[in-house]
């Protein structure tokens, strides 16, 4: 019998109950949200379960929600299972001021460039990665360009030489 | 048929200096011997990152030929090269390395920074690109365009042969010139 979303749904929420929630099928893919904490365990359930399989990490990033108060930023997890190609999606949410989410590292080797990815744009720590540093902006930003919290100009720069090349 | 045979009249040669000649001898100044033989020997360095790079891959086929400019030796290794072309964007992260490029050359050396970016960071306003490579190392000749022309290059080319040309032998032990170094902090 084909895998299907429905399946999938059931034995999670067999498994997990009221710690996932927001199912829907945008475009056909199962998507949810989980529980900060237990991100892992949903990644490990699975991943070791023989009849969902989901053993490929596609793409982990995150996303900045500035409005959504005390959960601004979701990692994303995309995950697909090979055998029966299916794909799902889900997303923890974490507070900016405490970004703090479970390393995948321990499940897949892929996760460890991703995360420290989405460290250097988002500064989301992933607790118990092996070497969370900067991946490709300079070591000596101090900030995370990627969140929404910078204006679309900033008059301020000085690097930009208006003299010659001005805006 | 045999085809005519054409001979090729517009062959232009460098200029002889200024001198006293005669017969089996010339007298002229040593710096217009140098400076003649290095502007008709320049020795490029590409430092290709983007669009602009294949412009200059353009410039140095044989349809624009850079080689008539006595540039067909492409240099990979930057301790023999007198000209370092930045073709493309320079990233941030990138800066310190093209810093050690140009620290690797020899002098005398010279920068031509070619296309918007290289100039000036081009449209990537943007916190992860260089705003001109020119915050980094000292440029000689900027060439404008998004991407240049192979003309253009060419131009740019020419423009540093002219300076090239009137460089003076002691020009990089002067003064000016160790104040410019110093001020992108390079001894």
């Amino acid at each position: 019998m084909a895998l299907t979303n429905e399946i999938i749904q059931q034995k999670l929420t067999e498994k997990f109950g009221d710690q996932l929630s927001y199912w829907d099928q945008p475009y056909g893919m199962l998507t949810f949200v989980a529980e900060n904490n237990i991100n892992i365990k949903v990644l490990q359930f699975l991943y070791d379960d023989e009849q969902l399989k989901f053993r490929f990490l596609t793409d982990l990033q995150a996303v900045h929600y500035p409005d959504n108060k005390g959960a601004e930023l979701a990692v994303v997890y995309h995950l697909h299972n090979l055998v029966d190609n299916v794909r799902i999606r889900f997303k923890v949410f974490t507070n900016i001021e405490k970004p703090e989410v479970f390393t995948a590292t321990g499940l897949y080797e892929a996760a460890n460039f991703m995360e420290r990815e989405t460290y250097d744009f988002y500064g989301v720590k992933f607790i118990g990665h092996p070497n969370l540093i900067r991946i490709l902006n300079v070591d000596e930003m101090d900030y995370f360009p990627m969140r929404k919290e910078f204006p679309l100009e900033d008059q301020t720069r000085i690097d930009k030489d208006d003299e010659m090349f001005g805006r | 048929m045999s085809r005519p045979v054409q001979y090729n009249n517009t062959v232009k040669f460098a200029g002889i200096p200024e001198g006293y000649m005669g017969e089996g001898f010339m007298a002229t100044n040593f710096e217009k011997v140098v400076s003649l033989a290095r502007k008709n020997s320049i020795w490029p360095l590409p430092f290709a990152t983007s669009c602009c790079g294949i412009e200059f891959m353009a410039t140095a086929a044989s349809h624009y030929d850079i080689a008539r400019f006595g540039s067909e030796r492409m240099s990979f290794s930057p301790r023999q090269c007198d000209l370092l072309m930045v073709m493309g964007t320079i990233s941030k992260k990138m800066g310190p390395i093209l810093k050690q490029v140009y620290l690797q050359m020899a002098e005398p050396r010279w920068v031509l920074a070619v296309g918007a970016c290289a100039s000036s960071g081009g449209i990537f306003d943007t916190y992860s690109v260089m705003q001109g490579i020119d915050q980094v190392i000292p440029v000689d000749v900027y060439v404008p365009g998004c991407p240049p022309r192979p003309e253009a290059i060419l131009d740019g080319f020419m423009k540093i042969q002219e300076l090239v040309h009137a460089e003076g032998l002691r020009r990089r032990e002067s003064e000016q010139y160790k104040e410019l170094m110093n001020s992108y902090g390079i001894q």
